[in-house]
């Protein structure tokens, strides 16, 4: 299954739902959500325990418009739309975690 | 009209009343009874409010559209599933809820999402 | 394959009407179909064609309106949730047709994906 998160973990409890709950596959991070993936940041930590469990990706265009090209921690995948309609497509149903 | 029946899960993870989602959520979920399709609805994180006794909306004059659950049944839709953490994070128990349901451990309840066809959150 | 769209938040407000339409881009790009973008919530508010952003930015609604236009795609605005926030046939965007939740359920009956884009 393909989980879309879009909050802001700093903000919002959804990363941490989704991370709690969901089975295992993969995690799309997009809009908001985005800022989860700063590396140094105080979500490293726990993205990087769920990438034992997951494959986590996060939106590259929303990543640059939020100035943080070059940030995302190494273990999380940046990709463009294609791939996000490729990870739609692949996984066998998806979720939007709002 | 495909007559493949798929498996609909509503995951309903807000409050009511704060803001529209949830009755919005029952709205589509009632449609969806007409539809003959399997059809789950699962409640999390503050999603478990929706299910709780005595609301009183006069106040806020606002429809309390909390009953609706308990009518879901005569509109088939029986499968009601509630996380238990959730509902223990709020202090809750199923006694405080204003329906049967069924509490599932998280990790029953990520077995049940991945099972889905179409998942619909609002 | 075939997608289904739901979008749940009016555009401007929120990032996710812009998600939803880049995603229904690339998805056609790579040779997929968008059957149907239902708008649900606060998102019935990307069918009004009385929205005018000023001229230096995206105008989201005829963007949709462009590709239904291009690529067929429906583009169906809830009744319900649309007359309760005064959108109704008399401003209508090209393209957007407003009908029953029934059709959101038909979308996830006949397509292979749905996706929603929301807040």
């Amino acid at each position: 299954m393909l989980h879309i998160i879009n909050k802001s973990p700093f903000e919002n409890s959804t990363l941490d739902s989704c991370l709690r709950v969901a089975k295992g596959g993969d995690i799309l991070l997009i809009e908001d959500a985005i800022y989860a993936s700063v590396s140094g940041g105080a979500f490293e930590s726990k993205i990087r325990e769920a990438i034992g469990k997951f494959k986590v990706y996060a939106l590259q265009p929303d990543v640059e418009a939020r100035g943080l090209s070059g940030r995302v921690m190494e273990g999380v995948t940046a990709v463009g739309y294609d791939v996000f309609v490729d990870l739609v497509a692949t996984n066998e149903n998806c979720q939007s975690w709002l | 009209m495909s007559e493949e029946i798929k498996k609909f899960m509503f995951v309903n993870r807000k409050a009511p009343y704060g803001t529209i989602y949830a009755l919005e959520s029952l709205e589509v979920v009632l449609i969806t009874a007409a539809f003959d399709q399997d059809v789950s609805l699962a409640f999390l994180d503050d999603g478990v409010y929706q299910l709780r006794k005595g609301q009183q909306t006069k106040g806020i004059d606002t429809k309390n559209f909390s009953p609706t659950y308990r009518a879901l049944e005569g509109y088939d839709i029986e499968k009601l599933y509630v996380e238990k953490e959730s509902l223990e994070a709020r202090g809750l128990t199923e006694e405080d809820l204003l329906v049967d349901v069924t509490v599932l451990s998280r990790e029953e309840m990520g077995e049940l999402m991945d099972e889905q066809d179409v998942v619909l959150s609002f | 394959m075939k997608f289904g769209i739901v979008v749940n938040e009016g555009p401007y407000q929120h990032q996710s009407s812009d998600t939803a339409y880049l995603f229904c881009k690339a998805a056609i790009e790579k040779g997929h179909e968008v059957w149907r973008v239902f708008f649900y919530h606060d998102g019935v508010n990307n069918a009004t064609r009385l929205t005018e952003p000023p001229q230096d930015d995206r105008n989201i609604v005829n963007r949709w309106s462009q590709l239904a236009e291009d690529h067929g795609v429906d583009l169906v605005v809830c009744v319900a949730a649309a007359l309760r926030r005064g959108i109704r046939d008399e401003n209508l965007a090209k393209g957007f047709r407003i009908s029953g939740l029934g059709q959101l359920v038909e979308a996830g009956i006949q397509c292979d994906r749905v996706v929603t884009f929301g807040d």
